[in-house]
Formats: structure tokens, sequence, C-alpha cells
């Protein structure tokens, strides 16, 4: 007897406790999701991390200055070129040299300017003092010795051959110089010391017989500028030349037909005088400039369209994009990321700071070191920054650095993206090439899951509101019975069904009755009310053989009619009033009209929302005391003021959370939008047109995102907003409807 | 009764409030007579018409087809698309006929106006033949054919066809069940091998060990391909048996075409079927469309892997959701101390149920299939990888995903129920000495059983129509095998499913015609809504009983 009673006790223990860790568990996973989501979007909004590695001096770093730094993918081996015609390839980590090439500088010759061509390209020129240039490229190949061992092996070439090419035919030395390559073009520009400027463009041609390469060469005189010019950097198509001169201003030419070149355009970069431009660079693309100055100013420059009237077609001018972080010293080395548009810079003060163009972010900024700094090179997978000071210490960093596409800023107000007229908000997450700006402003998506949830609203809360209240209050309990599940039955429609129905039946079926739109909305108030008065007048006998509330039913066929007329009417209406087609009438009159529009979605998901809302409101309508509408009635109010003056005011919280309900619900409803929309995402509220909204959007693109890419991460943080947004407004409703509750009973 | 006065009692505004109401349930009924409507008339066999067609030079065509939809549009419309309407007319009537013959025109659906149509013909020998591709053939039969010889003209071609037809139709079921099932266990027998060849690297067998191990595999293997020779042979020799027959056909406009029998699913004479025939036919579709394969990209057969597919997930979830959904109700109400905090943890529960599916899908996707699958293919599947096995999103994890959805629903209809139950109840049990577990688990629950079980249904309906959330965790347009068969383990967890949601999505905005998808999409939603309604009427039912029941019991 004792044992049973212990097990008896022992089995009770147990249950409490599987039941606690169950529930609790269950309470737990539940807030899971929201600490995971979290966790998903929260390294978006970290900087950069710099770590300091290994500090040597390899070769020759402290006794010539730097020319240019590169890195390989691999974080195996970087590249040095030196002022004095020289390219080392180094191991990382303590700066062995593995192999060092003499690019063959004449005797008497010495390297008067150094430029580069995109860092993926990894292409340099060096610009001589007789007229001519070496173009190296610093290549590096893999080998595989073994099974599972990988080596990255030195293999710089010379895409115009070895010698080196004539850029000036008359001899004179090289002052600055730009290199691009583009297909199979190599252009080099470039300012001779008695300040004539230069472009000239080279193809190797091998014989289809012999096999010889012949190097063509077109060479053309750009008009040239009073200054000199200290900078030159070519766009990878060959059609723009950008200059820094030494007064600090920045000048554009357009190189696209190089033998009628201009210089289109001229900008002061400096905020104070004397301020000169200490470094140039492209960034990813070629289509912005970075542009560093003496006093650590970095700020970035595109090219943009001249929209003026008299400007001709593709005039394009420089403007001033953004500015980053001021470092303290003066810019000495600037370098592009490879895929991305971000950069490295370094200063003279020892500062190393890691920015990014689109979402103007200064990442990090930081003293790394007592010496100047001359050189910086970051690796193409941005696992590894490289900085040379002064006297030759190279000094290695591993970096992370994963999400700078993204700020607060960036997602949520203007951004002025590459090659746009001006800042604007634009959602456009990938495209093919490998220099696109990825554009991730969630305005355009918040916009569009607001606009599609208004006109969803608009077209649910007075159906469903009033729908409510009459069922409540006026209808007869035996229809009733019979109303109120069935829409409630619709609650569970799968929405598939309904977008489906509005994408391919109603959208098109609108789009060829425009017309009816407006009819319905005009005519059937106007037709109920008609009925109404046509009711009051019957004898009284007539009337009073059916009982009060079934005026709904009376109408139902008041409406099947008179919709079946405006639709037949329909076209009859385009021919009287909109010359046979209105749609065309509205592109006349300058409104746009797409087949799937917003109203398509607000009448679709309107249809989705109507049910939530009227079974919300009708409870709220239904419970209100009996003994507060008798008073009011006895009182010798009529039925509508008891309506207006009493249910509305006791009932209106219960209808507010309904409302609520119903506009959460519209929030984060996929289905409808991404098939009754044309899910193109324009910041609008025209009813005629589209939309994408948060939801379409992460089901449209989150199949087909890299796992834990910036863009992953971020239609994480659109599915955060939407459970932070649907959550709160639930909440909201939810406790408004408790207060209510109890505000009843004691009523 | 003056307007003022009629006006002022209110009257109008009431007659207002209740022509929303008709509105919405005219909406609502409209809906559902709809679907109904469209997706009961695909499967009934259309009259065939045949008509001239004048064109704008004045040549004739014979079209032959199904009427399938008519629009009034005005006339200035239709002229600006360069079509001759004269004058004086407002409006025209254009009709969409489906007049097949993909392979020989190109499109087989085709808008033409009313007024360039001749008169309308029935004509009784016109009939309907449903390929296997290029979709359906409109014409004449003229003549049956076997190896060249014809065996069959005029009177009897009919039957003749029609037997042969049933046994084409038979050697396709079997050249299918071996393709689709014998080869397919070969083909995963053989990559079974393969991964145990992979494993053997992988645990770094070497040595005497590993030579024995691959001559068993290779061994295997060798019996394996003998096999699948075997079996290719046979396909073979049952394709060849199929292409004996052809049938030589007309169409409306003359031209001869030869039809292989072997491509036919069926034929029909649709003029000349009698009611009874036609309610036949009608029924043979219907079956065939529900327990049928998809074909054509989606847009002809069956939608039988995609029922197939919905009702196995939905199992699976409620498998999961139904035993953490009552615990948690249980904790919530029988055992967590009742105050402000659980009150607020009971409504965030509650307002889960409020969350975008979307979301819910993003989580299963990042957590489940990323993280958790993830980890499953590192510490269970090493030797697949970097295929995934169970990181990539597959049966489990929209079950699983689901579940999550659903749990809510479950737990706020459990705990009503467990509400409901009066609390003399309990307290009767309690006074006789039993424990509060004994209480519960042998009152309290089995009372509330029906109230768990309608939350279990609502969840069930709820999740059988969701569709966003699958589309990121495992829902394809079209999966090769399905999720259960006879392979061990026999429920293949990680494998990709169809669903009737994504299916109507998918069939009628993702397929390449989509007119000609359009009824299937109509019929699919018609199975998915009955489904759906019918498990949310069951659960009122059950709950409207269940109120009854204690209503009775606390009086």
């Amino acid at each position: 007897m004792a044992r049973r009673r212990r097990s008896r006790y022992l089995a009770d223990g147990a249950a409490r406790w599987m039941v606690r860790a169950g529930g609790g568990g269950v309470v737990v996973a539940l807030a899971l999701i929201f600490v995971y989501l979290f966790s998903e979007v929260l390294p978006l909004f970290k900087g950069a991390s710099v770590e300091r590695q290994e500090s040597y001096v390899t070769a020759d770093s402290g006794t010539t200055a730097p020319a240019y730094l590169a890195l390989e993918r691999y974080g195996e081996i970087g590249m040095r070129y030196s002022r004095d015609g020289e390219l080392v390839y180094f191991r990382l980590g303590d700066g062995e040299v593995i192999r060092r090439i003499d690019l063959a500088v004449p005797e008497g010759v010495r390297v008067t300017s150094v430029g580069n061509g995109e860092p993926r390209a990894r292409r340099v020129a060096l610009g001589l003092s007789d007229g001519t240039a070496i173009i190296v490229e610093h290549n590096h190949e893999l080998e595989f010795p073994e099974m599972g061992v990988r080596e990255v092996v030195p293999d710089p070439s010379f895409p115009v051959g070895s010698e080196p090419v004539v850029v000036d035919d008359s001899g004179e030395a090289l002052t600055a110089i730009a290199v691009q390559k583009s297909r199979d073009d190599t252009g080099v520009a470039a300012q001779t010391a008695d300040g004539r400027m230069l472009f000239v463009r080279y193809r190797v041609r091998t014989g289809f017989l012999t096999g010889d390469r012949e190097i063509e060469r077109e060479s053309y005189d750009l008009p040239a500028f009073g200054t000199p010019v200290t900078h030159l950097q070519l766009s990878a198509n060959l059609w723009n030349l950008i200059a820094a001169d030494a007064g600090g201003s920045l000048i554009y030419w357009d190189i696209s037909r190089p033998a009628e070149a201009v210089m289109r355009d001229r900008r002061e970069v400096a905020g104070e005088p004397g301020e000169s431009i200490t470094s140039l660079q492209f960034l990813n693309g070629t289509f912005s400039a970075i542009v560093g100055t003496a006093s650590g100013n970095i700020s970035q420059w595109f090219l943009v369209r001249d929209e003026t009237e008299d400007a001709g077609d593709n005039i394009f001018y420089l403007a001033r994009a953004r500015d980053f972080e001021q470092h303290p010293g003066a810019i000495t080395a600037i370098q592009p990321e490879y895929t991305r548009k971000g950069f490295v810079a370094v200063d003279d003060a020892g500062y190393l700071g890691i920015h990014y163009g689109t979402s103007a972010r200064t990442l990090f900024l930081d003293q790394v070191s007592e010496e100047p700094l001359v050189g910086v090179a970051v690796s193409p997978v941005n696992e590894r920054i490289l900085v040379e000071g002064r006297e030759g210490t190279i000094t290695e960093f591993d970096l992370w650095n994963e999400h700078p596409e993204t700020s607060f800023r960036a997602l949520w107000s203007k951004v002025w993206y590459e090659g746009r007229s001006d800042p604007d908000y634009v959602w456009q997450a990938s495209s093919g090439s490998d220099s696109f700006e990825p554009k991730y402003s969630m305005v355009p998506l918040t916009v569009g899951t607001l606009k599609a949830a208004f006109f969803a609203m608009l077209f649910a809360m007075p159906l469903a509101i009033a729908g409510a209240i009459y069922t409540a209050y006026f209808m007869s309990p035996s229809l009733r019975g019979y109303v109120k599940p069935t829409i409630e039955v619709m609650e569970a429609l799968p929405t598939v069904i309904l977008g489906f129905l509005a994408g391919l039946w109603l959208a098109p079926f609108l789009e060829n009755h425009i017309p009816v739109v407006f009819t319905v909305l005009v005519g059937l108030p106007l037709a109920f009310l008609v009925v109404a008065w046509a009711w009051a007048q019957l004898p009284r006998g007539v009337r009073s053989r059916i009982p009060g509330g079934w005026e709904a039913l009376i109408l139902m066929p008041v409406i099947c009619l008179l919709v079946w007329g405006l639709i037949e009417l329909s076209p009859l209406i385009e021919i009287w009033f909109f010359d046979g087609s209105m749609r065309q009438w509205f592109t006349d009159i300058g409104i746009t009209y797409d087949q799937r529009n917003a109203l398509v979605v607000g009448i679709a998901m309107g249809f989705a929302v109507i049910p939530t809302i009227f079974s919300i409101a009708e409870d709220a309508v239904f419970t209100v005391p009996k003994h507060l509408t008798q008073g009011s009635l006895a009182l010798g109010a009529t039925p509508w003021q008891t309506v207006t003056r009493i249910i509305l005011l006791t009932a209106s919280p219960g209808i507010f959370s309904a409302v609520m309900i119903g506009f959460g619900r519209a929030v984060g409803e996929t289905m409808i939008v991404l098939m009754a929309t044309g899910n193109s995402p324009v910041v609008n509220f025209n009813i005629f047109e589209g939309m994408r909204t948060l939801s379409a959007n992460i089901a449209v693109e989150l199949p087909e995102t890299a796992v834990n890419s910036t863009h992953f991460r971020i239609l994480f943080l659109a599915g955060l907003v939407l459970f932070a947004m649907t959550f709160i407004v639930n909440t909201i409703a939810e406790v408004v409807r408790q207060r209510l509750r109890t505000k009843y009973s004691s009523l | 009764m003056k307007f003022r006065e009629w006006f002022k009692s209110g009257d109008p505004w009431i007659w207002l409030i209740g022509g929303a109401l008709s509105i919405s349930v005219i909406m609502v009924v409209g809906l559902l007579l709809l679907i109904a409507v469209r997706g009961f008339a695909h499967f009934w066999p259309a009259e065939l018409v045949e008509t001239t067609v004048s064109a704008v030079d004045g040549s004739e065509t014979v079209i032959l087809g199904e009427q399938v939809e008519s629009e009034t549009l005005p006339a200035h419309r239709v002229r600006e698309s360069g079509q001759l309407i004269d004058e004086e007319t407002l409006v025209v009537t254009r009709h969409l006929f489906k007049v097949g013959n993909r392979d020989l025109t190109g499109r087989d659906f085709v808008w033409h106006l009313e007024p360039a149509l001749g008169e309308w013909h029935y004509p009784e020998d016109a009939m309907m033949v449903e390929r296997r591709e290029w979709g359906n053939f409109y014409g004449y039969p003229l003549r049956l054919e076997e190896n060249g010889q014809i065996v069959a003209e005029g009177e009897n071609l009919w039957d003749e066809l029609q037997a042969r037809i049933e046994r084409a139709n038979e050697l396709h079921a079997r050249i299918q069940q071996i393709e689709r099932y014998e080869i397919g266990r070969i083909n995963s027998q053989l990559e079974e091998i393969r991964l145990e060849e992979r494993g053997l690297d992988h645990r770094g067998v070497t040595g005497a060990e590993r030579e024995a191990a691959m001559a068993d595999l290779d061994a295997r293997r060798s019996v394996l391909e003998e096999q699948y020779e075997e079996l290719r042979a046979q396909r073979n020799d049952l394709q060849e048996q199929n292409e004996r027959d052809v049938l030589h056909a007309r169409t409306a406009n003359g031209q001869k075409v030869a039809i292989k029998v072997g491509d036919i699913v069926m034929a029909s004479k649709n003029n000349a079927l009698s009611l009874a025939g036609k309610a036949g036919f009608y029924w043979h579709r219907i079956t065939d469309f529900l327990t049928g394969y998809p074909r054509e990209a989606n847009t002809e057969g069956g939608i039988f892997p995609a029922i197939f597919g919905t009702v196995v997930m939905v199992l699976i979830m409620s498998v999961l959701v139904t035993p953490f959904g009552v615990l948690a109700a249980i904790y919530l109400r029988e055992y967590a101390r009742q105050g402000p905090i659980l009150r607020m943890i009971r409504v965030s529960v509650y307002n889960l149920a409020g969350v975008p599916s979307i979301v819910f899908g993003v989580f299963g996707l990042g957590f489940f299939v990323y993280m958790l699958g993830g980890s499953i293919d590192e510490l269970f599947f090493p030797e697949r990888l970097p295929a995934p096995t169970f990181g990539t999103p597959g049966l489990f994890w929209a079950s699983l995903t689901l579940a999550l959805l659903t749990l809510p629903v479950v737990i706020v209809s459990t705990e009503e129920g467990l509400a409901r139950i009066p609390r003399t109840v309990r307290e009767g049990s309690l006074a006789l000495g039993a424990t509060k577990w004994e209480t519960l688990w042998k009152v309290v629950v089995p009372l509330s059983a029906p109230a768990m079980m309608t939350g279990l249904i609502l969840a069930v309906a709820r999740a059988a129509g969701e569709v966003a959330p699958l589309m990121l965790v495992g829902v394809v347009k079209l999966a090769p095998s399905l999720p259960v068969d006879g392979e061990f383990p026999y429920v293949h967890l990680e494998r990709k499913i169809m669903h009737l949601g994504f299916h109507i999505y998918d069939v009628g905005f993702q397929s390449p015609n989509v007119e000609a998808a359009r009824p299937l999409v109509y019929a699919t939603a018609l199975t998915l809504v009955a489904l759906i309604l019918i498990l949310n009427l069951s659960a009122i039912a059950i709950r409207n009983r269940l109120r009854e029941k204690y209503r009775s019991e606390s009086d």
C-alpha cells in the first residue's frame, strides 16, 4: 500500500516535471524565433575588426619606396612593386622573398610615374623618363604538387611585351600614367613632362600562321590642361579619364571617341586653399573615384548624366557623392576592394581606414603604426590587409569585414547610387555583373507593404465593420446563424487561392472593365438607398410580412442584378466617355496602369482580412451589454441613434482591435501580393500601379541567396521587421480587447 | 412617409450597413461558386465546335475546338489592334477557343471575333484526343494502322481504337512502373554503394580490409548493373510494342496527321456522347486527375503527388504539434503559477498565431535547414557532403516549420477546452484522493480531448493551405519521387515534396502555357478548398457538440 502510494506520488512528481519541461520548452522555443532572427541580423551592424599579425621587412622595402602593393586570395603571398622597377613576390608571415623580377628598365632611364588598373585585372604600368612604359600583370598560378597540397606560384606576365612600349613618340618623360584593361585592349593615358596629355591603345595580335605577337598601337593627343596633373585614372571601358591636378581639382575627359576627346568638367575638391590631392583611385567597376587629400579628407565622386535641357546626349559631369570620416594625416595610399564598393586607405599619421562607398560607412579608423604609412593592400576576399610604413616595415592584419554595405542610413534614407542623377530609394539586390552596386533600400518594400495593407483596409474596413454591426445588432437571429459561420469559414480559405484568382481572373477582368470599379462604387450605395426608400413606401401590410432584420437578404438580388448590369454597361461607358478605352485614357492623362495593381491587391487582400475584422468586431458589438441598448431604446432613441451613440462608443475598443489585427494580417500576407502584383519595388501610392512588399520580397529572393551574405541577412532583417510589426500590433489589439472584456463584465 | 422624416429615422443607414454585409456574403458565396463551377466544369466533356474564320484578306479557315469563354469589348479597342470591324458596330463579342494541335499550329488557344466567324456546327464525328505530349488533338479519325497495315477504317474504327488505346495505356503503365520504381530502386542502391565507397575513404580504411570491402561492393554493383540492363531491355521491348499502332486523322482544315496510339491517353467523340456517356467520361477524368501524375510541366495530367505530399506533410506535422501543443496548454493552464507574467506569456503565445507565416519560413530556413540540418549532415552523413542530405529544404523541415506555425492554434484550442471543464469535476476527482496527475490524465484530458481534436483539425486546415513558408523550406514544383515508398526507411524525411497550394502558384504563375494550365489550376484550387472546408466544418461541428455537452453537464 505504502509502496503504491509512493509510486503514485513519484508519478505525480515526474508528470509535473515533464509538463513543466515540455510546456516551458515550447514557450522558450517560441521565444527562440525572435532571438534567432535577431542574432542573424546583428552582424549587419557590426563594423569591421582588424587584428594585427606579423610585422617584417622584406626585400628592399626599407630602402626603396613602394610603387604598388597587392595580395592574392589565398593569403599566401604578397606582391610589391618598387620605384626602382622591381616586382617582388614575398611570402606572407615572414616576408621571405619568393621571386624577384627585374622589370628591365633600360640603362639610364628612370621610373617617373606609376599607374594601376582595376585590382582584379592585376595590371600596373610604370612610366619611364624616355616616354615609354612597362606594363606588368602580377599574376600567380595554383599548383598541386601532390594530393591535397596547394601551392601558389608567382607567374608575372607582360601583356604588351616585356620590352617597354612607346607612349610618347617624342620621348618626353611620363610624369603621370594610368593603365586599364578593356577586353583585348590595353589603354594607357599619360602626361608628359612638357604638359601634353596622351591616350594610347595597344592591342596584341597573334599572327594566324606564324604565331608571332604583333602589337598594334593607336595614339591620340588629348586636350591638354594648364597645371600639371598628379594622378590619372582610366575607366574600364576606356571611355572616361579622370585626373587630379596640383591645384586640388578633379578633371574629367570624355575619351569615348578618342580622336574627338573633350575635357568635360573640372571641380575643386579641396575644402581649404592649398589642400592638394594626394591619392586617386577608382572603386570596383571604375564608376566612382575616391579622392584623398593632404588634410586627410576622402570623398567619392562619380559621373552623372547632365539632364538639363541644352545638354546633348550622354554628357556627364562630376558629382561629389559623399564624404568619409576624415583621417588625421595626409592620405598616402588607397586600395579599392576587388568585388565590392569599399576601399582601404592609409595616411602619414599611421592611421588605417576601412571605408565603404554605398553606405558611406567608415568601418574602421585607427592608428596602426608609429611610422607614417605609405602603402596598403587588401586581399581579394577581404580577409587580410597589408600596410607598409615609410621605414619599410610591412605589417599584416586579419580582417573581418562581412557586411559593410548596410547602415541604418543606407537602409532607410535616400542613397546616391553610382551613375544615378539623384539620391533615391532603390531596392535592387542582385545582378549578373561583378561591378554591380547592390541597392538595399528598405523604403520601397516598406512603402509597398503599407500601400498594399492600406488599400486592403480601405476595402475591408467599411464592409467588415458595417457588416459586423448589422449582423450583431439588426439581423434576425435565424439568419445570423447562417451568415456568421459563412463569413468566418472564409478565414480558413488558403490565401494562395485568393491570390491566384486575383492574378489570373480579377486582374484581367478589371483591366477590361475599369469603369465597373467606379460605377459600382457609386451605384451600389445609391441602389441601397433607392431600395430602402421604395421599401418604406410599401404598404404596411406588405412590409410587416417580412420581419425586421432581413434587409440584407432583400438587397442580395439587387446587388447581383446591378453589378451584372454595370458589367454589361462597362464597354458602352468606355465608348461614350473614354473614346473606347479607359486604360488608354488613363495613359493619356498621365496615370500609369499596370494589369496587376494595388486595386486588385486591395480587393483580394481586403477579402482575406474581412473575415478577421468581421469576426472580432461582431463579437465586440454583440457582447455590448443588453441593458445599455435597451435603456437607450426605452428612452426613445431610434435604433440607429442607439448604434451611433451607444454601441459604437462602447464597442469601439473592440472594433479598434479588430482593425489592428486585420491590419497585422494584411501587412504579413505573402501569397496574394506575390501573385496579384507585378512585384516591382516602386515608391508611390498610385492605386493603378503595383508594388513589392517585404513578405513577397522574402519569398522571391531568399531561396536564391547565398547563406550568410549581406543580402541573406537583410532579408532576415525584413522578416524581423515584419515579425516585430505584427507582434506589436497584435499585442496592442489583444490588450485592448482584454481591457474591454473587463469593462463589459463590470457594466 | 416623408423623405426627410424617413432620412432622419436612420433607416437608410441600416439599409446601407445591411448592404455592406450583403456584399461580403455575395463575395464569399460567389468566390466559392466561381471555384466550384470552373473546377468541376474542367472535367466535363465540352461540345466540339466547328466553324469558319474569315481573315482580313478574305481567306477562310476552318477551326474545330472547345469554346472556353467569351467577352464583350468596345469595337474601338479591337480596331486599334488592326482587325477589321465596320464603323457602325459599338461593341463586339469575342470567343476564346481551345483548338489544340499545338504541334501543328503553335498555339492551342485562340481568340476569334464573333463577326469573323461563320455558322457553328457540332459534328458528331469530331474527336478530341488527349496526348501525352503536345496537348490535345482535335480532328476527325481516318484509319488505324498496325505496323503500316490498315486494320480498321470507317464503322468499326472507333471501337478498335478504344481497345488499342486501352492496350497502349496498360503498356505505358508497365513502362512507368519499370522506370519509376524498379530502375529507381536500382539507382538508389547504386548510390548507396557509391556512398559506402566514399565512406571507406572517409574513415580511412586501408589495406586488406579495404580491398575486401571494395571487392564486395564491386560484386554488388555488377549484380545491380546486370539487373539494370535486363530492366532496360524489358522497357525497350515494351516501348517497341507500344509503337505498333498508328492512328491517322485529319484536322478540321484537312491536314493529315499520324498519331501513335502509344501517345494517346484517351480519345472521345464528345458530341456523340450520351448524357450517361458524358457522366462516365466525367468520372473517369476526375479519378485520373486525383490519382494521376502530372505531365507536360505540370500543365496536364493529375495532381496525385501534390495531394500525397500535402497529406504526408500534414500528418508528420500533426505528430509533432499535438504532444507539444497539449503539453504547453496543460502547463499554462494547470501547472504554471497564474499571474501577470503568465498572462504576458499567454498573450505572446496567442499572438504568434498572427505573425506572418513567411516569418516562420525565414526562421525555418535559417535555423532548421541551415543550422540544424547542416549539423545533422556533418554528424551523420559526412560521406555525402558536400551534397546536403538534411541541410537542404525537405519534408521534415517543412513539417517542423508548420508545426511551429500551428502550435498557437493547438495551444489556444486545448486551453479553451481545459478551461471549460467544470471545476466540480476536478474537485470531485481530487476529493476522492487522486493525485493532480491522475486527475489530469484520467479525468480532465479525456474530457477535453474533443477540444484538442478541434485544435488539431484547425491546425491541419491551416497547414494544408499555407504556402509562403513552404516555398522556403521544402516544396518543389516537381518532385522526382514520393516521400513514402517501398525503399528503406520507407518514409524519406529528407526528400522534397509537392504541395497542392504551391502547385496552384507554380502552375498558375510559372508555367509556360498559362492558358492551358488555367482549368487545371481551378480544379486544383477546388480540391484544396474542398479539403480545407471539410476540415473546418468538422472542427466546427466537434466544437458545437462539445459546447452542448458541457453546457448540459455544468448546469
